[in-house]
């Protein structure tokens, strides 16, 4: 395992009964790397992600994020320290405007007790203002600023992607995972994802992990790809070498050979 | 130290409108119309506390008459079996006085509050696990345990119920002052909650319980506070409910009450603090003012054809998450210092 490593995932298996979804998988990952997660559907992909965030907890093996082990912590808490998600399916506060849905996520470093938010305490106010005006830029960011006071279930599909990243991004993340950001895109939302994903990634200095079914995408913008099938990492490396590793093309990329 | 001043001062000016207003009610009004405003107060804020739970944090419960009851009875209890206790020691606490009655409350207030809210935080904390129906049927079946449980208790009455909690009726006036100063407080709550970035995060777990668990949100507290809470104000309009009635009875806080409650907040519009606000003063003042035999007979049959048709027609309810026109007006003027603490 890497000495810088951000994240790394030491052998980790889940069972959900009798059945691996993910095994014996390591996963290293460095400051400011862009990384791929690759594999055909039911690989195991969207399971290892969540085992990373906390939704379950590894069968075997260890999951440690800045140099902390993860196994047993809770989503929150793993979100506090600093590693933020997207959805596959998006999962927006639909009946928030976007500036509530961001701000929900700016909450989390800036917390109040009830206490100040019954009495409007001098110290609430601060916070409020700060929140608001943190959102407010962090939309502007990301060109959601028009769309502030939009209900989140009206705004057409590419801004609500773009919106579920602002919302990540809002958690002052080192490590942003990205769960099928381009599914159901058409190519020009791909395309201007693509320069979405470099443009945050330079802002934030952020460390990417992203899951894509988009071979396009994917072999684009990833320096690194990790291939997954059946639960098991088949391969890992440049995009360039998992292009021709005989195992992928065999898994996945079949006929997509040159 | 300006702001606490402010806060202070928006405290003070309630407390003297309502005592006007008390005063002008209680030598104009016939007595009658006196008792249906103080159940429209108390299931005003019956319904506002449980929007707190099922609108506001989208967890359905509705076992509320169980938290009614134990304010109530803790209520009573000081009343009726601890104060006359203490009341030689500390002569302060005799009835009858307007500071003896008013403390007196004051002290069976807090009491019953804490009481309840520690009940909700017994109920909440194994019971908030589980969503949508499997919760609202918890919550049914412990408001029904904690019903049989003063059934059986002898101390407070059992079936014969726990009365009389006499000292305070005669004395009209006192309950009716802190009923609506409850009123105000617990609507004053939910709408600072509201308006606090903070309080966002009740909103995003009754929006997607994952992804505020992802967005860093504490949803299993964020669960228990609002259920302690509205537990809470559940218990202090109990108390005050005891010590405006002759006497009560576990009757009084049968499943028909939760369901009664649970009504005003689906229709009001679960989420709109004046939705349930509006809805709980209409459904109580309603039956009573329209008081012919049919509607007394059939009131639990419109309820719940109101609630199908509701369901079917609009299930966001009247308001649906909004706030009504008149509240957000008042806000407007509140910033320059009228309403809620």
């Amino acid at each position: 395992m890497s000495q810088t490593g951000l994240l790394s995932i030491d052998s980790v298996t889940m069972r959900f009964g009798g059945l691996a979804a993910v095994s014996e998988v390591s996963v290293h990952v460095d400051k400011g790397e862009l990384i791929g997660l690759i594999g055909p559907n039911g690989a195991g992909k969207t399971t290892l992600f969540n085992l990373m965030t906390g939704v379950y907890t590894p069968s075997e093996g260890f999951v440690s994020f800045d140099g902390n082990s993860l196994n047993g912590r809770k989503p929150f808490e793993i979100v506090g320290s600093g590693m933020a998600r997207t959805f596959q399916n998006i999962r927006l506060f639909k009946a928030l405007t976007a500036l509530e849905n961001v701000k929900i996520a700016a909450n989390i470093h800036r917390q109040a007790s009830l206490f100040d938010v019954v009495l409007r305490t001098p110290r609430l106010l601060k916070l409020d203002a700060e929140i608001d005006a943190f959102s407010r830029d962090l939309l502007a960011q990301l060109d959601l600023a028009d769309v502030a006071d939009v209900r989140a279930s009206d705004l057409p599909y590419g801004l609500q992607r773009r919106l579920e990243i602002a919302r990540a991004l809002a958690t002052e993340p080192q490590l942003l995972l990205l769960d099928e950001p381009a599914a159901g895109m058409n190519p020009q939302e791909k395309a201007q994802l693509m320069g979405l994903i470099r443009q945050i990634r330079e802002r934030f200095s952020l460390t990417i992990l992203l899951i894509e079914h988009d071979m396009k995408l994917v072999m684009g913008i990833c320096e690194r790809i990790y291939v997954l099938e059946y639960g098991k990492l088949i391969a890992e490396g440049k995009p360039e070498e998992i292009q021709k590793n005989p195992k992928v093309i065999a898994a996945y990329l079949g006929e997509e050979t040159e | 130290m300006r702001w606490l001043l402010g806060r202070i001062g928006v405290v003070v000016l309630t407390c003297a409108i309502l005592l006007v207003a008390n005063r002008l009610i209680i030598d104009n009004i016939k007595e009658y119309y006196v008792s249906v405003l103080v159940l429209c107060g108390l299931y005003a804020t019956l319904a506002v506390s449980l929007n707190l739970i099922n609108g506001i944090t989208g967890q359905f419960s509705i076992g509320h008459a169980g938290f009614y009851a134990v304010g109530a009875y803790v209520g009573g209890a000081w009343t009726m079996l601890i104060r006359p206790l203490v009341v030689k020691s500390l002569p302060i606490l005799q009835t009858g006085t307007q500071i003896g009655d008013h403390l007196n409350l004051f002290i069976a207030l807090v009491l019953g509050t804490v009481c309840a809210g520690l009940t909700g935080l017994l109920v909440g904390l194994p019971s908030l696990r589980l969503r949508g129906d499997y919760l609202a049927i918890v919550t049914l079946g412990f408001g029904e345990v904690i019903r049989i449980v003063i059934l059986n208790m002898d101390v407070v009455g059992g079936p014969r119920g726990f009365t009389p909690i006499t000292e305070l009726v005669n004395n009209h006036g006192i309950p009716l002052v802190w009923i609506f100063g409850l009123l105000v407080v617990v609507v004053a709550f939910s709408r600072n909650l509201l308006k606090s970035a903070q309080g966002l995060k009740f909103l995003a777990v009754r929006e997607d319980e994952i992804a505020a668990d992802a967005m860093g949100v504490n949803t299993t507290r964020v669960k228990v506070t609002a259920f302690v809470i509205g537990s809470a104000f559940a218990g202090a309009a109990g108390v005050l409910y005891a010590h405006c009635q002759t006497g009560i009875t576990p009757d009084s806080f049968d499943m028909n009450t939760s369901i009664i409650i649970t009504t005003m907040v689906v229709l009001g519009g679960t989420g709109s603090i004046s939705g349930s606000l509006l809805a709980g003063i209409a459904l109580t003042a309603l039956p009573e003012l329209l008081r012919n035999d049919f509607i007394k007979e059939y009131r639990m049959v419109i309820f719940s054809t109101l609630l199908v048709v509701f369901m079917l027609t609009r299930p966001q309810g009247i308001f649906g998450h909004r706030e009504i026109a008149l509240p957000r007006f008042l806000r407007r003027l509140g910033r320059k210092g009228e309403p809620n603490p």
